[in-house]
């Protein structure tokens, strides 16, 4: 216990003496989580627009002010010809054109219909797809305050706030998605690279001439990143709620167990590397290839799964990194206990109990 | 300068910030000299070197080798010096005519002149079973001594030999001297450093290096006597040890 | 015995690294594998340790089989691999107090057995193992492998690299360590480290040349050997070889060992067949072979 106890002091003594892992270790998370907090954001502010008004009647007059009002959007010009949209997009001020039809007012009391042309510049087509909505949402919203019966129209509007609610913010999407990759990268990255440091720099030969047993290796060097990957975790966490106001509606208990089953997923996944690889790059290139580029293309994070071809999406089934957003979500965006995650959670287990086994049984007690 | 002078080295010194590593040497090297540069480890041999073959600047002193100052024409020297070390020779994953070819090419020699030159090297070291082999495969003797004609590709008058024997057993070594022997009765000036001090006894003339100064310069055999040695390794010992 | 090496062999893929190595260690000798980079020092000094299979072939260190008790050897060895493995962001200090205590023990209990080592180096106990010199690696080095007071000690090339004065240093302190009972097998390449040890075994290319005390071996060289000397060496090197007689021709510093293929010749007749080559200041005289020469003899 007394030699154990040793290795994992010298354990942390490297950690910590080592600038760029700290680096790594500390700077990375907090940087990437405020990176994707601010920088990343799918919402729109003061998009500017134009409006050709073929009717310029009271009620065209309301939906533009309510238009207008709204933070999202500013007027930036009105045009009178169909011929001046294609002027006004080149110019590449605006965003999107409003062509409210001619006799709106009219059409819409003695037909029951009249029609808005939305016009968005799709050269960036997430922008658009968001101007579209938002527009729509104001439009519907209106068209709410106007109808006073609690028909289904109504009802309509009612379902689009949830579904697509303005206030809902793009980071509530990301934290998961990054605190996954963090603790993928901390935990297997650099597990895997301090393993194979002591394969290169030759260490590891004196280490295994020596009564320490392997297990006592392997567990001695995971120990540390167990501890630092927490405190990640926490952090992430915790500026989330403080500095992105994001909710964590479930227990912030079962969230750290599952994130310590993920912790202990990856670190089996990084020791697993680490015997495959003989040098400290090696094991780098491996852990981003390997895991890094799985993570962040078939796990969910970023593109959802149900949108790629079947044989991807079959494949992301064996990414543990697709298992643990599922319940990270869970858990911080809607709430739910165990009962509703068991099923990711017991695969997530199998899981890592393969890869411990597996890494226990690769790990070498020679040099060849 | 006289023509007999191919290196020239005046008050020569290096620091960094306020450490010496190379505090105002002075000495000359002749044409077609054997020079061995010695001395321990971290006593400046190597970035008094580095300043020699043009690659670091000094912070004072001056120095002419191959006609050309140091400081301000060190293109000029790398055009026109060998340069082979231990650390770097050849690159392991190319054959060895490729390896002449790529260096050839770099030292600016035509096509028909690196076909003679690999044809002449091929000859001379017998390397007709091993041309078309990646270098890695090879012994480490047989890497030096391709390694040191490879450096000669050009017809360089000054060589900068830095470590280039390590580890490979004594019969290699010493052919690997022999051709050192030749090229330098052809009339191409030797500098090495080494630090197997057996070794300096091949040289004509030796310097020590200890901590950025130059303590000893003569022939082996003077400096035997002057410091009443059997062996230059001894000599090494007495000086050191002060 | 306290090493035993019986007809070990290892190959990696097709390059045989060992071949047939046999030979033992007395308890307390101090015993020197002498051969240049790829001999095969570090590879048998990996299979000893336990660190490597043999193919085939099998050993003991201090009784203990090296495949089936192998956990136990690594418990009891003292071992200080090429490049003198240690960590480089830990203090002096901390190094010592690591391996202390992985191997279940104190710098306190042992100490006497590294003092002389350790007072060398113990001004510089805080400073990181990386920003030592040569010399002082290699010293804190040799007082990990022993902090556990090993029976039998493994240094495999502990002297490459470092300078001449700490290579004399060194060779001392194994010479005392040898007389506390610790059975050394020590690696080098420098052949004038070999006349320091009890016995020597040379070995190249995987191949054990020739085992036995220095100056057995140099006894038992089969020729005389001549210094000569003339004004240019390399004149000199090449009408030598050209000489009709000559059995070897070596460069040894200012000299050349000559030795010729009859078992006796006229010195003089030498000398008058390098004086028609136009060499001047010509000296040939009989000289002591040395452990070298016996090397390349055999190497041949």
């Amino acid at each position: 216990m007394k030699q154990f106890r040793g290795f994992v002091i010298k354990e942390f003594y490297h950690i910590f003496r080592d600038k760029r892992s700290l680096f790594i270790l500390f700077g990375m998370p907090v940087a990437q989580i405020l990176l994707f907090g601010f920088a990343i954001t799918n919402e729109i502010n003061n998009v500017d627009i134009a409006v050709l008004d073929h009717s310029k009647d009271a009620t065209t007059e309301e939906i533009i002010n309510s238009i207008s009002a709204s933070e999202y959007f500013s007027i930036d010009q009105f045009i009178e010809r169909e011929a001046d949209i294609e002027t006004v997009f080149k110019q590449g001020k605006v965003k999107a054109v409003l062509n409210i039809e001619k006799d709106f007012s009219q059409k819409l009391i003695k037909e029951g219909k009249a029609y808005v042309q939305i016009i968005t510049d799709a050269t960036d087509p997430n922008t658009a797809n968001t101007i579209f909505n938002y527009v729509t949402a104001i439009l519907q919203k209106y068209q709410s305050t106007q109808n006073k019966s609690t028909e289904f129209p109504y009802q309509i509007v009612a379902q689009t706030r949830m579904v697509y609610n303005p206030e809902l913010k793009g980071v509530f999407m990301f934290v998961p998605g990054v605190m996954t990759i963090i603790l993928m990268l901390v935990s297997a990255m650099m597990t895997s690279i301090s393993i194979t440091r002591e394969k290169e720099l030759g260490t590891m030969e004196i280490l295994l001439v020596s009564p320490l047993k392997p297990f006592q290796v392997i567990v001695g060097k995971v120990v540390p990143y167990i501890f630092l990957s927490v405190i990640n975790a926490i952090v992430i966490v915790v500026l989330s709620i403080f500095i992105f106001k994001m909710p964590v509606e479930g227990s912030l208990f079962l969230l750290g167990l599952e994130s310590i089953l993920f912790i202990v997923t990856a670190l089996a996944l990084g020791i697993l590397i680490s015997s495959i690889a003989q040098t400290q790059q090696t094991a780098m290139m491996i852990s981003l290839m390997g895991l890094m580029l799985p993570v962040i293309l078939l796990s969910g994070f970023i593109f959802p799964i149900s949108s790629m071809p079947v044989i991807l999406q079959i494949i992301s089934n064996i990414v543990p990194a697709k298992w643990f957003i599922i319940i990270i979500k869970g858990i911080m965006l809607k709430g739910v206990g165990l009962w509703f995650i068991w099923k990711e959670t017991l695969i997530l287990l199998g899981m890592t109990v393969f890869f411990i086994g597996l890494s226990v049984k690769k790990y070498k007690i020679r040099l060849e | 300068m006289e023509d007999n002078k191919v290196i020239e080295v005046k008050g020569l010194t290096k620091m960094f910030g306020d450490f010496t590593a190379v505090s105002a040497i002075t000495f000359d090297v002749k044409k077609g000299e054997i020079f061995g540069f010695l001395g321990a480890n971290g006593a400046g041999k190597t970035t008094a070197m580095k300043m020699l073959i043009g690659i670091s600047k000094p912070t004072a002193g001056e120095a002419k080798v191959a006609g050309f100052d140091v400081a301000s024409q060190a293109e000029d020297i790398k055009k026109n010096i060998g340069y082979m070390s231990q650390k770097f020779a050849l690159y392991d994953d190319l054959t060895v005519r490729e390896n002449i070819t790529f260096f050839g090419g770099i030292y600016g020699l035509t096509r028909a002149r690196i076909k003679e030159k690999t044809s002449e090297l091929v000859q001379e070291l017998g390397l007709q079973d091993l041309t078309d082999k990646l270098v890695g495969s090879l012994p480490l003797g047989w890497k030096q001594k391709i390694s040191f004609s490879v450096s000669l590709l050009h017809e360089p008058k000054i060589v900068f030999l830095d470590e280039p024997t390590g580890g490979v057993d004594p019969i290699t070594r010493r052919q690997f001297w022999e051709m050192i022997y030749k090229s330098a009765s052809k009339g191409t000036t030797i500098f090495v450093t080494t630090h197997y001090m057996d070794e300096a006894e091949y040289c004509d003339r030796v310097s020590i290096m200890v901590n950025g100064k130059i303590e000893a310069l003569d022939t082996p055999k003077k400096m035997k006597e002057q410091y009443k040695a059997e062996t230059m390794n001894d000599v090494f010992l007495k000086l050191a040890r002060g | 015995m306290s090493i035993v090496v019986d007809a070990i062999s290892k190959s990696y893929k097709s390059l045989k690294a060992l071949n047939n190595i046999s030979f033992d260690v007395k308890e307390g000798e101090l015993f020197g594998l002498i051969g240049p980079d790829g001999a095969g020092k570090t590879t048998l000094f990996r299979v000893l340790t336990t660190l490597l299979f043999a193919d085939e072939g099998k050993g003991t260190v201090a009784g203990l089989d090296l495949v089936k008790d192998y956990k136990i050897i690594r418990e009891s060895v003292g071992y200080m691999p090429g490049k003198f493995s240690l960590y480089q962001d830990l203090t002096v200090e901390e190094n010592l107090k690591f391996f202390a205590t992985i191997f279940g023990t104190t710098i306190e209990e042992n100490y006497e057995l590294i003092e002389d080592i350790y007072v060398q180096i113990e001004p510089f106990k805080n400073r990181r193992a990386g920003k030592l010199s040569g010399g002082m690696k290699q010293k804190l080095a040799l007082c990990c492998a022993l902090i556990h007071k090993p029976t039998v000690l493994f240094l495999d090339e502990p002297t490459t690299g470092v300078d001449p004065v700490s290579r004399k240093e060194f060779w001392e302190m194994i010479k005392r360590l040898q007389q506390k009972g610790i059975t050394i097998l020590v690696s080098t390449p420098y052949m004038d480290e070999a006349a320091l040890c009890d016995r020597i075994a040379l070995i190249q290319d995987g191949i054990i040349l020739q085992i036995d005390t220095p100056e057995a071996i140099i006894k038992h060289y089969p020729k005389s050997i001549y210094n000569v000397s003339a004004d240019n060496m390399y004149q000199l090197i090449q009408s030598l070889k050209a000489f009709e007689h000559s059995h070897s021709v070596y460069p040894f510093g200012e000299f050349v060992h000559y030795t010729d293929k009859r078992t006796a010749f006229n010195p003089d007749h030498l000398k008058r067949y390098l004086a028609k080559k136009l060499l001047s200041n010509i000296t040939v005289e009989i000289t002591e072979p040395t452990i070298e020469d016996a090397f390349m003899e055999l190497a041949k």
